[in-house]
């Protein structure tokens, strides 16, 4: 096997690839992360059978935590499916710290984390912000340690899907981006590398100070969201609350009780910039 | 690099040799403990052993998860307990968690998936009705062809799923399918089943949990008062019929740490328990699986097996090839003596035209569907 390895935030991986295309792109994408010695996990990238090592080339999604029946994706997704690889390691078994299905960015010391279905343009709203004056953390998980219930930043690729591709194209026109892959089952994605200072300081975590629920598509609206309610939706966007036990609800009860919680409606990612910024100055 | 999974059998044996390892040498032991599902296991064992800080991260995490493992599989069986409330007769736990339930060393850092319980067999009816209607749990697959293969060949019913809880539940009536060779005397083990001491069912959980559960079992309402775990020696026949007389060894290191542990654990327990075992197993008519899996302990655990125990067999080695099948990429290798080993534990499971019978419909089914 070809292998890759790249550390992003506190998690180390070890990509393996029966094919030395997929690891070539993800060594210029990943070219300025640490690379470390011992991973936690490993990814692997295979065919799912001798044939489609040759002929109509697929890519099976492996590693030391799988999900039973996850479909092949083409070889030209090969970058997808090491990114969705990555994910499902850090979903199923990383358990250092309470983990979020969230996007995160960082300024002044503080974190602003957002959350919610796919979709719900997390991912596209913190690499805006990341373009803003913000320090990008995260794309798709934010790491919350379980004693001081700080943010610790998982940096790792920035997964633009459809209308955000050209969006941020746009945006940060000096940024490198990946190749553009169409039609997976995610729609259209292209990867962008993120800024350099999120890369410089992805030890550095800090505590969070407002958590948001975004939905774009809608005119602007802002509602408050009771602790309650943000508690159960976090455990429904934490892929590790239950197995931590104790330890997990102890993080969560934290977090739900000092970070005030809002649900934000957004037309354009414009708008939602101008609209984070008004909401994080009414906080200080 | 290491040719195979000989690196975690090592490390597993004398957690010393982790000693001498480098990066690679970590790295492959990792990836080949969690593919063999072992990493909680390790993770215990090396427990008083100075490892690289990422190393201690990583079996932290395994601790961790193993031991909501337990939490989850005493929990599953509670459940399940307190839906047979009405039903008189035994309920056995098997496997996993009637290790962790009965406080045995197999059961510490152990992966542990699905419930497995056991009950008379003319007692399903009764104890299939309860758990649909009073447990919530459901069939996981309805067809015809399946659920009457199962119930008229196999030694369970077909699985079981929680509605709510997404757990599976095996419900057993003997400990090998009805068409294998060997024929176990379910009865006998259920007679002998016992209760499992609440005590050490719980003396992993913090004090105010162990004081809530033990007023609990006091007063007779469900947990561990109501469950029943199979005698000693019933419960290393059981591992080594598992291993050994049904399946193709997939997990099988596995399984023979368990086997390590419980010879281990009862043997210095009771000094005539080697006795008591090959009696029992041969009435069982599983004495070769249990030997085999005694013989295979000793050479890759170095358990302590009686001398005149330690003949070797000729085709010991094949199982240890297959045994430790794994690369450092924690990737299954040597696809031939799996593909044999598979060929036969169906054909271990029934005899050969049952079996060209069984497969004909499957394969069938399978064209269909496509």
């Amino acid at each position: 096997m070809d292998e890759f390895r790249v550390q992003v935030g506190p998690a180390a991986f070890r990509i393996g690839s029966r094919w030395r295309q997929p690891i070539a792109r993800l060594a210029s994408l990943y070219a300025d992360y640490p690379k470390p010695d011992i991973p936690d996990f490993t990814v692997r990238l295979d065919a799912p059978s001798l044939l489609r090592r040759f002929v109509r080339r697929s890519v099976a999604i492996d590693g030391d935590f799988m999900l039973p029946d996850a479909v092949p994706l083409p070889f030209d997704q090969a970058l997808l499916a090491a990114e969705m690889g990555m994910n499902l390691q850090m979903a199923l078994g990383w358990r250092r710290h309470l983990l979020l299905h969230a996007s995160a960015v960082e300024r002044g010391g503080r974190v602003l984390i957002m959350t919610g279905a796919s979709g719900s343009g997390k991912s596209t709203l913190s690499a805006l912000l990341g373009q803003n004056g913000w320090r990008f953390m995260g794309d798709e998980f934010v790491l919350l340690d379980l004693e001081s219930g700080a943010a610790t930043p998982f940096p790792r690729l920035i997964s633009l899907k459809n209308e955000a591709i050209a969006a941020m194209q746009a945006a940060a026109p000096d940024a490198v981006f990946g190749p553009l892959m169409q039609a997976t089952p995610k729609g259209d994605i292209m990867h962008m590398v993120p800024p350099s200072a999120a890369i410089a300081r992805m030890t550095e975590s800090a505590p969070p100070a407002l958590l948001l629920f975004p939905r774009f598509g809608h005119l602007v609206a802002v509602r408050e969201v009771a602790p309650g309610e943000t508690f159960m939706r976090m455990t429904q966007a934490s892929t590790n609350y239950v197995a931590l036990g104790e330890a997990g609800f102890r993080a969560m009860t934290r977090f739900v009780r000092e970070v005030p919680a809002r649900a934000i409606d957004y037309p354009s990612g414009e708008e939602a910039v101008a609209l984070v910024e008004r909401l994080w100055e009414r906080l200080t | 690099m290491s040719r195979d999974a000989m690196l975690l059998v090592e490390a597993l044996r004398d957690p010393a040799s982790t000693r001498g390892l480098d990066a690679d040498g970590w790295t492959a032991l990792i990836a080949m403990a969690r593919a063999e599902q072992l990493i909680g296991t390790l993770a215990h064992r090396l427990q008083c052993e100075s490892v690289p800080s990422k190393v201690a991260e990583i079996l932290a995490d395994a601790r961790i998860n193993a031991e909501h493992q337990r939490r989850s599989a005493l929990w599953e069986a509670d459940c399940a307990v307190r839906a047979l409330a009405d039903y008189d007769g035994k309920v056995v736990l098997l496997k996993g968690t009637a290790y962790v339930a009965a406080g045995l060393q197999a059961g510490e850092g152990r992966h542990i998936g699905d419930l497995d319980i056991m009950v008379a067999r003319e007692d399903l009816p009764q104890v299939e009705k309860l758990l649909l209607e009073k447990g919530g749990w459901e069939w996981v697959k309805e067809d015809v062809y399946d659920d009457a293969y199962y119930r008229d060949h196999m030694h369970e019913l077909p699985p079981l799923i929680h509605k709510d809880r997404d757990r599976m539940i095996d419900v057993h009536h003997t400990i090998l399918p009805l068409t294998a060779g060997p024929r176990p005397d379910a009865v006998a083990m259920l007679a002998e089943a016992r209760n499992v001491d609440a005590e050490k069912a719980v003396s992993a959980e913090p004090v105010e949990v162990r004081e809530a559960v033990l007023d609990r079992a006091s007063t007779g309402s469900a947990l561990t008062g109501d469950m029943c775990v199979l005698s000693p020696t019933d419960m290393v026949i059981h591992c080594a019929a598992h291993l050994f007389a049904d399946g193709d060894l997939a997990g099988g290191l596995r399984n023979l740490w368990d086997m390590h542990c419980l010879l281990t654990e009862f043997s210095e327990r009771d000094e005539s328990f080697w006795a008591m075992l090959q009696t029992r197993a041969q009435y069982h008519q599983l004495w070769p699986a249990v030997h085999r899996g005694a013989r295979l302990a000793h050479e890759l655990y170095r358990t302590e097996i009686p001398k005149e125990w330690q003949n070797w067999n000729s085709h010991d080695k094949w199982y240890i090839r297959r045994l430790t099948a794994r690369d450092a990429w924690g990737r299954p290798t040597r696809k031939i003596t799996r593909l044999i080993f598979y060929i036969r534990s169906h054909l271990l499971r029934m005899p050969p035209m049952m079996l060209a019978r069984h497969l004909f419909t499957k394969w069938r089914k399978g064209s269909r569907k496509t």
